[in-house]
């Protein structure tokens, strides 16, 4: 088994309170089938949408966004799986899909001795 | 709300769960002074708990575990908030009373440590009204019920409702101890009045919850229901305006309650099925015999003294023997009351209960022994163990004089 993080981008922000809900409801449901199956490793968390970067050798602080909204990652999540295609396969079920964002796939460098 | 909080903190976090609720309790108070009461004092009380909840578990879960079966779930705001939320739904809070009932249910617990339990727990009773409520004084009952929270915080989990196998093998129990608690409240030992409604009603309450669950459903179960239903519905004549007992005899029978009396016999009905027939079925008849009679004279006798008899063969008890003769007397005189009364198994058992001498006063009364009646009502007398009792039986003594 290998380590996967997924990086969540995008995906249009609930315009309701209800509509909030339901999609929580989604994606809590989502998060218990990968749960059951035995491929979440770190639940990660979601992320606020604006912060800061520290650039350079300097250490220059700038505002973020740090990209169009459409690229701004809104969370993480690190599943187990055996290879690459079956972490895109398990990401299929996402909801961030139905709200037009993506998830980058990328599997965890494990670093050699 | 400690048992939806015990819920997410485990059973081992127990003393956590009460402290939050604590906690909700203060700050009702502090803000309710100044801003008023507001206009569902439940729902801020719950929503405050939540609140609170959610401070300790972002607060401590690197600390101490919760529930185990959560704990992921916990670790990560992806799911922190909706998983509270639905933790505190109506339907999970119904669910977690029944898991803290069954888990109170414990074997390891006696009776009274039980029903201490889930009134503290369940019902909120403080040490103070359960101690009243069973005639201890305030140090015995917080003993028990410190040395029982204790049992129950080390048992790890809370009961799993779900597993029909433990669910049912713990139903007997739970069964029991709703029932000694309806009882007390019904006819308790408590010296300021001779029912209190607040502990048969929590009965009831409890009840209502195991009727909904699933395996909850059982023809023992619905026939326990029937038996609180029956009995309860008597109670507005049971007890005249000025708070005094008054006796079957006397009742104003159009005052019980056609609600609950038309409820226990469709619950009855639906308890009539299984091949088990238990101790509440017979009981929950004798009361349904009594409530079919509108009149003292329309009573079936005969059969309320045969289900006594199939009572005895389950639970031979002086308390059923005792019932038994009173019914005997009704058909076969007070001679054959009497002689049954005299002959009960165990009647020391009886000492200290007020309504074995009462018994026997009233057969004697009855067959024309004044004399011999006034001094059983006397001996009743000295054993009231509260104020309606003191003066039912005084009454009972002044009736010996005018005949």
């Amino acid at each position: 088994m290998s380590e996967f993080m997924y990086l969540f981008r995008g995906g249009d922000i609930p315009a309701s309170p209800e509509q909030m809900q339901k999609s929580m409801e989604k994606w809590v449901a989502w998060f218990k089938d990968l749960g059951a199956t035995g491929h979440l490793k770190d639940l990660g968390n979601p992320l606020e949408p604006t912060g800061k970067v520290v650039k350079g050798k300097q250490k220059v602080i700038t505002d973020g966004p740090y990209a169009e909204a459409k690229d701004v990652v809104g969370g993480y999540t690190i599943v187990e799986a055996k290879d690459i295609a079956q972490a895109l396969e398990l990401s299929k079920d996402c909801p961030i899909f139905d709200a037009g964002g993506s998830v980058e796939v990328r599997p965890v460098q494990a670093f050699k001795l | 709300m400690v048992a939806a909080l015990t819920r997410i903190f485990g059973v081992h976090n127990l003393a956590l769960a009460e402290d939050v609720v604590q906690e909700a309790f203060c700050r009702a108070l502090e803000v309710w002074k100044f801003r008023g009461v507001p206009e569902n004092p439940s729902a801020w009380l719950m929503a405050t708990a939540k609140n609170r909840a959610l401070d300790v578990l972002r607060r401590e879960r690197t600390a101490r575990t919760f529930a185990p079966e959560l704990g992921q779930l916990f670790d990560s705001e992806w799911t922190l908030i909706p998983t509270i939320e639905e933790l505190f739904s109506p339907k999970a809070i119904e669910d977690d009373l029944l898991r803290m009932m069954f888990s109170c249910c414990h074997a390891r617990l006696a009776e009274e440590a039980q029903i201490a339990l889930i009134l503290n727990i369940l019902c909120g009773f403080s040490v103070d009204e359960i101690a009243s409520a069973f005639l201890n004084t305030h140090a015995a009952v917080e003993k028990r019920i410190t040395r029982a929270k204790k049992g129950l915080a080390a048992s790890k989990k809370l009961f799993d409702v779900t597993v029909p196998a433990d669910f049912s093998a713990r139903l007997p129990a739970v069964h029991r101890a709703l029932y000694l608690l309806f009882n007390e409240g019904y006819h308790g030992a408590s010296t300021e009045s001779a029912v209190r409604h607040e502990l048969y009603r929590e009965a009831m309450r409890l009840m209502a919850i195991l009727l909904k669950h699933p395996l909850g459903k059982t023809p023992a179960t619905y026939a326990l229901a029937a038996l609180m239903c029956l009995h309860a519905a008597r109670v507005p004549g049971r007890i005249d305006a000025s708070g005094n007992l008054s006796s079957l005899y006397d009742q104003d029978r159009s005052q019980w309650d056609q609600k609950l009396l038309a409820e226990g016999f469709e619950l009855m009905e639906l308890s009539a099925t299984g091949p088990k027939f238990t101790e509440y079925h017979i009981e929950a008849a004798i009361a349904a015999a009594h409530a079919c009679a509108h009149r003292m004279e329309e009573t079936d006798w005969k059969t309320i003294v045969s289900l006594y008899d199939t009572l005895m063969t389950i639970n031979p008890t002086p308390i059923v023997a005792l019932n038994r003769a009173i019914a005997i007397a009704q058909i076969d005189g007070p001679e054959v009351g009497l002689k049954e009364l005299s002959s009960i198994a165990n009647r020391d058992r009886l000492a200290s209960y007020p309504f074995y001498p009462a018994a026997m006063g009233e057969l004697e009364l009855r067959r024309g022994q004044c004399v011999i009646a006034r001094e059983h009502f006397g001996a009743a007398l000295a054993l009231a163990r509260n104020k309606p009792e003191h003066q039912f039986f005084q009454q009972r003594i002044s009736a010996c004089k005018q005949e």
